[in-house]
């Protein structure tokens, strides 16, 4: 049944190529339902491969299909390798893509370009299963690109919007800076190798020079942190969030932003053999990142830019799990995250579809009596995520916080005060729209007036305005807006998500060697190079009550502070949080500023010099010909004179180097 | 054969062959400058006849009919081009086909 596997993402392709050229004709629904059964066919598949691969020794499979690029000693194939890790990201990728697809025929109802939607989502899924299942950089490289150019489509989806359209430009041209490394890593590996197939290149690692291998690994980890949405490359992924939510729940949460994490844990041997600041950098850089996109997120008042800086936090564990060894803990938590942010971004569709396109939290309120499944879910999800025992985001995120203590008590640290601002940031969000007051409907622009006058005062004053805003909300009705629950299309992916966002912590529970399954699975591809934990009982439960206990400190704080109303949610909101540490400004700023003067530097740089050689080059020669063209004058005798000439030269000039 | 024989030939074919040559630069008509070229190739013919016999080698005499056989098509072409030149301008000289230059 392994063989299988090459149907995985043939199955996808061909409901591309299939709507690509036909979607018009096939229309809505029928093309949404073709591109969901591709889709769902695949993780059939998946799942019989899964059966089959138990077979294998070391649960390892290579296929090669065929040659693609021969060139001299540069051999590329497209080949497959299937292996404990491949596997584990197939099938969470093929699970959710179904699940958000069926999600989509119900959101995307009635748009005017369904078909192509579909296009693109099963493209989408050809390339990330190209780039999990490529048994060699180049094509995992071309996965890549692939996944990068359907986020780049998806997000602009509504490019009639000039926002959108600029949102994709932006996370496309941030991805390239990370590409760049990527490249740059790929050159040097067939520098160092003389190969880039994984199985080749990938053993012969520890025999690597330190210096070589620390260069590999930065530009593999500049590559991460562009798709995965790192410091400094994070500020694409909150704009992502102009594409249809069924995009950002399946690419900007729940897979292609995964793409950095599964590189850099495919490559462990090349991290282990590189310097060992790397390690540290990449667990520094995903310790800062989990920390800032969560103070971010304190602050938003869309429900998608929360949940996108929640995503680009969690994706700073996951770095913080790679850097301090923990590669199957980043891993496991890399799989209950796409369950529980998939199921909060498809929750998040489900409202923003129930409210007519509202996505800012200050006009929501009370939706749990309207949307129940929804709001059912979501709170699994929002539990889930706030790591809450015995939910599956509790179990990852102890374990990458245990490989954390182990290597340094700083790290944990930060990431125990990351825990505890994700637990009230996603209580603020679940509180906000589900629970208190109903601010449906025009009243809300009141409070938005109220706000933005806020920022423009200083904190001392804004106590009176909160009051007079919430006088204000108790008199508004329940205005325009009238909510509804969502169609089961819609239902059926928030309900087996939620199943799934609960129990996915039995993947890896800590307590017996017996009960980390997720552990033992990955062993032949990690097990060198992960850290080894022996947690005894006593300092496993203390971990474990540590992490319960600041979850629930942080949803108790958010429930006194936007349920009760103790506290004045602006203190907490700052405008240095709510604009995001004024980095995207910061950017704009020194981009028009310093940075513009630098760049017109450049470029007179490359006008003067650069274009000035070449030119210069192409007008000597021209005025050079022109005065050379004189000789050419027409007259037959002329030339045989010059023929003469030329033969008495060569003659003389053989003559003095060659002695009789 | 004497060398100093064999000096007489070469000194005739140096001077057939400049005369060829001054032809060539100096007149006009290109009748006259096929027919010097002619002269230049059949100067060059004497002198691989010369050595040919003072070396004792056979083929000095071989090459000349090489020679021949491409001053023979040669001035076929040659011919050809100036009664096509002749017919089109009649009386024009080698030094009005300067036009032709590019």
């Amino acid at each position: 049944m392994v063989g299988l596997v090459w149907l995985l993402p043939a199955l996808p392709l061909a409901g591309f190529l299939l709507l690509v050229f036909f979607g018009k004709r096939i229309g809505e629904p029928r093309a949404g339902w073709i591109g969901t059964g591709a889709v769902a066919l695949s993780f059939v598949t998946a799942c019989l491969v899964f059966v089959g691969l138990w077979g294998e020794p070391e649960h390892t499979y290579e296929l090669s299909l065929f040659q693609w690029i021969p060139a001299g000693h540069f051999n590329v194939d497209i080949g497959i390798l299937l292996d404990p890790l491949s596997m584990a990201m197939v099938l969470f990728i093929t699970g959710i893509a179904s699940l958000i697809h069926l999600y989509s025929i119900g959101y995307m109802h009635g748009d005017s370009r369904f078909p192509r939607f579909f296009t693109y989502l099963n493209l989408f899924v050809f390339s990330m299963l190209v780039l999990v299942l490529g048994n060699n950089l180049v094509l995992t490289f071309l996965g890549w690109e692939g996944v990068g150019a359907c986020s780049y489509f998806l997000i602009a989806f509504w490019f009639e919007k000039e926002e959108n359209a600029s949102a994709g430009k932006k996370a496309f041209i941030t991805n390239r800076v990370g590409d760049w490394g990527f490249m740059i890593a790929i050159f040097m590996t067939f520098f160092a190798f003389g190969t880039v197939t994984y199985t080749q290149f990938l053993p012969m690692a520890p025999g690597l020079a330190q210096t070589t291998a620390t260069f590999i690994a930065l530009m593999l980890f500049v590559g991460a942190i562009g798709k995965s949405a790192q410091i400094p490359l994070f500020i694409w992924l909150p704009d992502a969030m102009a594409g249809p939510t069924p995009v950002s729940a399946l690419i900007h949460a729940a897979t292609m932003v995964t793409a950095g994490v599964y590189l850099l844990v495919r490559v462990n041997p090349i991290i282990a053999a590189s310097a060992s600041w790397i390690p540290w950098m990449i667990a520094i850089v995903g310790c800062a990142t989990a920390f800032l996109a969560a103070t971010i997120a304190l602050a938003q008042q869309d429900i998608k830019k929360v949940l996108a800086y929640s995503t680009v936090s969690q994706l700073g564990y996951m770095f913080l799990a790679i850097g301090v060894g923990g590669y199957s803990a980043a891993i496991f938590h890399m799989i209950t995250h796409a369950f529980f942010k998939a199921l909060l971004f498809l929750g998040a569709g489900s409202v923003i579809h129930g409210m007519h396109d509202e996505q800012d939290m200050r006009r929501m309120g009370a939706l749990r009596k309207i949307m129940p499944v929804t709001a059912v879910t979501f709170i699994i999800g929002w539990l889930a995520i706030a790591g809450v025992p015995p939910f599956s985001g509790f179990w990852s995120k102890d374990d990458i916080l245990a490989y954390a203590l182990h290597k340094s008590p700083i790290l944990y640290v930060f990431g125990l005060i990351t825990a505890l601002l994700t637990a009230f940031y996603m209580s603020r969000l679940v509180f906000r729209v589900f629970y208190g007051d109903a601010r449906w409907g025009e009243s809300a622009e009141g409070e938005l007036a109220n706000l933005n006058a806020h920022t423009a005062t200083d904190a001392v004053e804004s106590g009176d305005h909160a009051d007079a805003h919430d006088d204000g909300d108790a008199h508004a009705g329940h205005g325009a807006v009238h909510p509804h629950e969502s169609k089961w299309p819609m239902l059926v992916p928030l309900i087996v998500l939620a199943f799934f966002a609960a129990v996915a912590g039995v993947l890896n529970l800590p307590f017996t060697e017996h009960l980390e399954f997720l552990n033992r699975w990955l062993e032949p591809v990690v097990g060198e190079n992960q850290a080894h934990l022996s947690l005894g009982g006593v300092q496993l439960t203390v971990e474990l009550l540590i992490s319960t206990t600041i979850a629930l400190l942080g949803i108790f704080a958010a429930y006194m502070v936007y349920l009760k109303k103790k506290v004045d949610p602006r203190r907490i909101e700052l405008p240095f949080f709510a604009n995001g540490w004024y980095i995207d400004q910061g950017i704009t700023a020194f981009m028009g500023g310093i940075g513009r003067k630098g760049f017109e530097l450049i470029a007179m740089f490359d006008k003067v010099v650069i274009d000035g050689a070449v030119n210069g080059v192409g007008r000597a020669t021209r005025g050079g010909a022109s005065r050379l063209r004189a000789i050419e004058n027409g007259y037959v005798r002329w030339y045989a004179l010059m023929i003469g000439v030329g033969a008495v030269l060569i003659v003389a000039f053989v003559m003095t180097q060659v002695s009789f | 054969m004497g060398s100093n024989l064999s000096l007489a030939y070469l000194m005739l074919s140096a001077i057939l062959f400049v005369i060829g040559g001054v032809g060539v630069l100096i007149r006009r008509n290109p009748l006259v400058m096929i027919m010097c070229v002619e002269l230049m190739l059949n100067a060059v013919n004497l002198s691989f006849v010369t050595f040919g016999k003072m070396l004792d080698d056979i083929s000095g005499q071989i090459i000349v009919f090489f020679v021949m056989v491409v001053a023979a098509a040669e001035v076929v072409v040659g011919l050809a081009l100036i009664v096509a030149m002749a017919r089109r301008r009649p009386g024009a000289t080698a030094d009005d086909l300067r036009t032709l230059r590019g």
